[in-house]
């Protein structure tokens, strides 16, 4: 079986008296789906925060390939994010004065490719995401679904090895929806890229490999177990 | 829904008449719909040939509503095991899985294990579902999306009785 990407073992974090992680285990292989599921406030975002480096836990370890991410500096963590992980939103993550391209070139720009290459990798994002036609319009410009396709455009861009979807189609109709998670499926598949998908929903868990259930704080990754 | 295994999960706190055995099923599972006499013997009848329950003991006056019914080793290890194994996926498994759910808290058993082990059995048959629905035309999709919008249904009514477990427990345990 493939070797672990990314591992979590017994991850703690408390936001003051409050445990929002109690406990939890995950992991996750190259080019594997897995949905993190539970009810509202059971943890799931707080998971996926410890496990991109976001949010450093109280307690227990995450390692990306064989490295610990509480020791790496700030700086060396803030790279692996840029460079090797991509993320997705609910919403409100495009920057409202750049066009959909700009935008979708905007982490291969900090990464020092050049304007012209840049968009033109973006554009071929937006192709394959079938936004062709948003590529010179700002955000506000464009329908929740087409925005939410530039958005994982802009997350696959770099050629993540994690992406990182929290609720990723929380905001759109079914129909979109289920077109967004087609999209974002067949891509990181395609690419290889694993994808940490935080869902309430049955449905949007559907086009995961498997799913971890998080219950107060607590995370059974029935896979890390075994 | 099992009759047996329902009768068999009650039987495990304790010996019971068949009188009692049906009050309380029906009590806490019939709902609308009582078990019948002839069931409530006839499902006895089985489970003592098959070795699931013994006769406790007869109350003098006669009448097989005077058996008392025990459970045997062989009728717990049928109850686990039914307990632990997830349900086919179908619509309307609401009753069967909420008397499910309530045996496993009579009998101090795993219950959110049951309901985790149900929603992968869910997940599992959604995501056939929508593999089939990707790669299809649109009758496919049409289909599949009718399975999939009940499988949703009962995994929301999973979700929500997940959530209220300890209340459940402290009602049923009263």
């Amino acid at each position: 079986m493939t070797e672990l990407l990314l591992v979590a073992t017994g991850l703690r974090k408390s936001y003051g008296q409050t445990a929002a992680l109690d406990n939890a285990d995950f992991s996750i292989r190259p080019g594997e789906v897995v949905a993190v599921m539970g009810p509202s406030g059971s943890g799931k975002s707080t998971l996926l925060h410890c496990l991109a480096g976001i949010v450093r836990p109280d307690g227990g370890q995450v390692r990306y390939r064989h490295r610990e991410l509480s020791e790496m500096s700030d700086a060396e963590r803030s790279a692996l994010r840029r460079d090797e992980f991509g993320f997705v939103f609910q919403f409100g993550q495009l920057v409202p004065e750049l066009t959909c391209v700009e935008n979708v070139a905007l982490p291969l720009r900090l990464n020092g490719v050049k304007r012209k290459e840049a968009e033109r990798r973006a554009t071929e994002w937006l192709d394959r995401l079938e936004v062709t036609e948003v590529s010179a319009k700002r955000p506000g410009e464009v329908s929740g679904g087409q925005g939410q396709r530039v958005a994982v455009a802009r997350a696959l861009v770099t050629g993540p090895r994690v992406v990182f979807a929290d609720e990723p189609t929380g905001a759109l109709d079914s129909l979109n929806g289920e077109r967004v998670m087609e999209l974002l499926t067949a891509a990181a598949r395609d690419t290889r890229a694993a994808v940490v998908l935080v869902t309430h929903e049955a449905r949007v868990a559907a086009y995961s490999d498997r799913e971890v259930v998080v219950r107060d704080g607590r995370a059974r990754d029935l896979e890390h177990a075994a | 829904m099992s009759i047996g295994h329902t009768f068999l999960g009650l039987l495990e706190s304790g010996p019971r008449h068949g009188y009692d055995l049906k009050r309380t099923f029906d009590e806490r599972f019939g709902h609308d719909r009582p078990l019948a006499y002839g069931q409530v013997y006839s499902t006895l009848a089985r489970l003592l040939k098959n070795g699931l329950v013994e006769v406790d003991g007869i109350e003098p006056g006669g009448g097989p509503e005077r058996k008392r019914y025990a459970i045997t080793d062989a009728g717990i290890t049928d109850v686990e095991r039914w307990l632990s194994q997830p349900e086919k996926p179908e619509p309307y498994l609401q009753s069967t899985l909420y008397t499910k759910v309530v045996l496993a808290l009579l009998t101090n058993r795993g219950a959110a294990e049951l309901l985790d082990t149900q929603r992968s059995e869910h997940l599992r048959l959604m995501r056939e579902l929508t593999r089939r629905k990707t790669g299809g035309d649109l009758a496919d999709q049409l289909v599949c999306d009718h399975a999939l919008f009940h499988l949703e249904a009962d995994l929301r009514w999973l979700e929500l009785t997940a959530a209220r477990l300890d209340q459940l427990a402290k009602e049923v345990r009263k």
